[in-house]
């Protein structure tokens, strides 16, 4: 038989006037998560209530810790892709393709235009996704469940693209050391261009919904406000950041995959509250989309992956099986990994979340010796012991969902 | 009274719940399917009894419609293992689902739903169970007694989600009830003006809007009135007794199987009451549509014709619940207050106060 325990919120009387000169009750100690419908995976918030109010909020997080950084160390730099899909697991490709360009970095591989253009082409995909989820978390957070299932329609969508293009809708695994893992399907750019022109006359529906709606805006505006200061000590990134007025973005200022050749704007906020987050974000999708019509438009020819690294790229299948030096190539990557020099690098891509950084420090051969990974999650989810008190209970869910963040890439 | 009239009234009270308790399941299929149509699914389409499937056409299409949903829901509860968690109250505990149940099935004792016309006499008289006199001041004491339900469950379930949640609900249903109350006085006021016979009755308001409906004489009445039903009855944007993100499910989240299925039956009972109230108050009841005579013949065909022609409107108001459900956000629990004593509440006082100047003009001439 279990006992009884009692929460003291009364007894009042009895504590009156003890350390406070006015009557006072104790504070609640809540404790939201790890599994909880407003954490979106296993936060767990350790938080003290007084009354509504939040007066301190722990975030505790760990409950999706999986060791990748270690497990890097004990595998080739291929059979760690998959491993990159589980990190933000909203926006898998865009995973792989920052991963696949620091390795890149590492061995200094040039690559060709059409294989730079998918890969672009795929983290912008990846990007609409997953700010559609957000858009759509964020809206059922604040209560309404219609919007979550129109942005979750349009990402099934994406899901059938993605699974056209590399097998699978979730774990997409797409890229390799020195290129992708295949071309893209013959009329498949087509369908992405068709999903383009269904997309954005849902979109305007599903925002409509919230934009302008009197009560999403009495919940968000003026809530969970992070001013400049605090948004770059806290190393907050991607859209949470440009939300706060701070007009960074890698895209455009440290151009990679030659997104210096298309013309999008970069949506910047002025508050910083939770408002300015959602409509960062809706605006990111539209000129996701902008970008994707111009990659499609002008898409180039010629080679998928980066024919003079031999060592790299594995070799196509039917040289494998005819020729004797794509044999060895072949039996070398499969078993050593592909050859890298020693050396450290440190790149990082703007990710849906934020930036996402891989440290690789290398001493030469197919395996890193060390590998360090800067999550956007991690990083922005720090400032919730700064944001959340003084903000009501019921805040917690409009906050965290405005922070999108991906518990798989927080606890790596 | 005769053993007859007495035997009668039983067969109408259970009749009553049934009715009640039925619509309420089938209030559930309501917002199950209408939710899947405003978000572009399909919604509960495959529950289909033994052999039911091979009557043709009209099977399939039941079955398509969900129309036998609601019974496995139903016995789903009923048959679910009886979980009583270690750390609950146990008295208050079990006695919550019932408190939370039994105002909403009373408040319909004196609701009128129909008339029958003597076909002898002429004389029309409302179907309802007890003629009371102060029928509208019953329904407020007694469905205000539905917040102990929700107190009682917050606070013997010991845990600390389903206090909040009781704590929130009950300042709410609290604050609400009166620009719930303040609200449909005018229409009283006029039911009582000097020169009108009228009382307090439902069966009275409805007599009243013979020739014209009062949501377009007191449009601000029947808005204040409207939103405080949708806080009364808990319902989005108004659910802070349950705001499933922030508090889990809120002061059920303790509750499981049948204890669960009866909150949820009395949740939805409130919807169908409040439902028949709003109808009977702003939309004229069972008469047929404003400024046209009732169509129904008499005699017992008649009664039927406006019984159901009364149902007909108050689904359609449960319809108009359920699409503002899956519309809009939620408010936070401040803003619902604020709401409800800087907004409502004196646009109720203000609303009464002119009626009572209307009447009491008119009265000196």
């Amino acid at each position: 038989m279990a006992e009884t325990k009692e929460i003291s919120i009364g007894d009042m009387g009895a504590r009156a006037g003890s350390y406070h000169d006015e009557l006072q009750g104790e504070d609640m100690e809540i404790n939201v998560g790890p599994s909880h419908p407003t954490t979106h995976g296993v936060l767990r918030l350790l938080m003290e209530l007084d009354g509504d109010i939040i007066t301190k909020c722990e975030p505790i997080v760990g409950y999706l810790h999986r060791g990748d950084e270690k497990i890097a160390e004990n595998m080739t730099y291929n059979q760690f892709v998959p491993y990159t899909d589980r990190l933000d697991y909203i926006a898998p490709l865009a995973n792989n393709v920052t991963y696949a360009m620091a390795v890149e970095q590492l061995a200094g591989l040039e690559l060709p235009p059409r294989c730079q253009a998918i890969r672009l082409l795929v983290t912008e995909l990846a990007r609409i996704s997953s700010h559609l989820l957000g858009i759509g978390v964020y809206g059922m957070d604040a209560g309404a469940w219609t919007p979550f299932m129109y942005t979750f329609t349009e990402r099934e969508k994406l899901y059938g693209l993605f699974e056209e293009l590399t097998g699978a809708r979730f774990t997409t695994s797409y890229t390799r050391i020195g290129g992708v893992a295949r071309d893209v399907p013959e009329g498949w750019l087509q369908r992405v261009l068709d999903f383009c022109d269904q997309h954005l006359p849902i979109l305007e529906e599903t925002t409509k919904l919230l934009t302008r709606n009197r009560i999403f805006m009495d919940r968000t505006e003026g809530v969970g406000v992070i001013s400049k200061e605090d948004a770059l000590a806290y190393g907050i990134t991607g859209p949470n950041l440009r939300a706060c007025g701070i007009d960074l973005d890698l895209r455009k200022d440290r151009p990679y995959l030659g997104y210096d050749q298309y013309e999008f704007d970069v949506p910047v906020g002025t508050t910083g509250d939770c408002y300015d987050r959602y409509l960062v974000r809706a605006e990111e999708v539209r000129q996701s989309i902008r970008i994707v019509r111009q990659v499609i438009k002008n898409f180039p020819d010629g080679a998928w992956y980066a024919e003079d690294a031999k060592k790299i790229y594995k070799p196509a299948k039917d040289k494998v099986l005819t020729s004797m030096e794509e044999l060895i190539q072949n039996f070398m990557i499969v078993t050593e990994g592909p050859r890298m020099p020693a050396g450290e690098v440190y790149f990082e891509a703007e990710n849906p979340k934020g930036i996402l950084g891989f440290f690789i420090v290398s001493k030469g051969g197919g395996v890193p010796y060390r590998m360090k990974i800067r999550s956007p999650s991690f990083c922005n989810l720090s400032i919730l012991p700064k944001l959340c008190p003084g903000s009501y209970l019921s805040d917690i869910t409009v906050l965290l969902g405005s922070l999108d963040f991906v518990m798989g890439e927080c606890d790596r | 009274m005769e053993l007859t009239s007495i035997l009668l009234k039983i067969v109408f009270a259970v009749l009553m719940i049934v009715v009640v308790m039925t619509m309420a399941g089938y209030s559930v299929l309501i917002e199950r399917k209408v939710s899947s149509w405003v978000q572009g699914r399909v919604g509960p389409n495959r529950t289909a009894p033994f052999l039911v499937n091979y009557i043709p056409f009209i099977g399939p299409l039941l079955v398509r419609m969900g129309i036998f949903q609601p019974m496995a829901d139903g016995l789903k509860f009923l048959f679910k293992e009886e979980i009583t968690p270690g750390h609950v109250n146990k008295t208050y505990y079990f006695l919550a689902p019932i408190l939370a149940l039994v105002p909403a099935l009373t408040t319909m004792v004196v609701i009128p739903f129909g008339q029958y016309t003597d076909p002898s006499t002429g004389a029309s008289n409302p179907l309802m169970l007890a003629p009371l006199d102060i029928g509208i001041l019953f329904i407020f004491a007694v469905s205000s007694l539905g917040v102990y339900g929700i107190v009682l469950a917050g606070w013997s379930s010991n845990n600390k989600y389903s206090f909040l949640g009781a704590i929130r609900s009950s300042a709410q249903m609290i604050s609400y009830e009166l620009s719930l109350g303040l609200s449909v006085f005018p229409l009283f006021l006029w039911l009582n003006a000097p020169g009108v016979e009228g009382g307090l009755g439902l069966n009275a308001v409805v007599d009243y809007q013979q020739n014209f409906w009062f949501i377009f004489v007191q449009p601000l009445s029947a808005l204040l009135f409207l939103v405080a039903i949708f806080a009364e009855t808990n319902r989005l944007p108004f659910d802070m007794a349950e705001s499933e993100t922030d508090l889990v499910g809120g002061f059920h989240t303790e509750y499981g199987c049948f204890k669960f299925g009866i909150f949820f039956v009395a949740e939805y009972a409130h919807i169908v009451i409040g439902s028949a109230l709003f109808t009977l108050l702003f939309l004229g009841g069972w008469h047929f549509l404003p400024g046209l005579s009732d169509p129904w013949p008499a005699g017992w065909i008649g009664a039927v014709l406006s019984t159901i022609w009364f149902l007909v409107k108050t689904v359609i108001l449960i319809v108009f619940f359920v699409l503002i459900r899956w519309t809009l956000p939620r408010f936070r629990y401040d803003q619902v207050m604020k709401l409800g004593w800087t907004i409502l509440l004196p646009l109720a006082i203000g609303n009464l106060i002119l009626n009572a100047i209307i009447i009491a003009l008119i009265d000196s001439q």
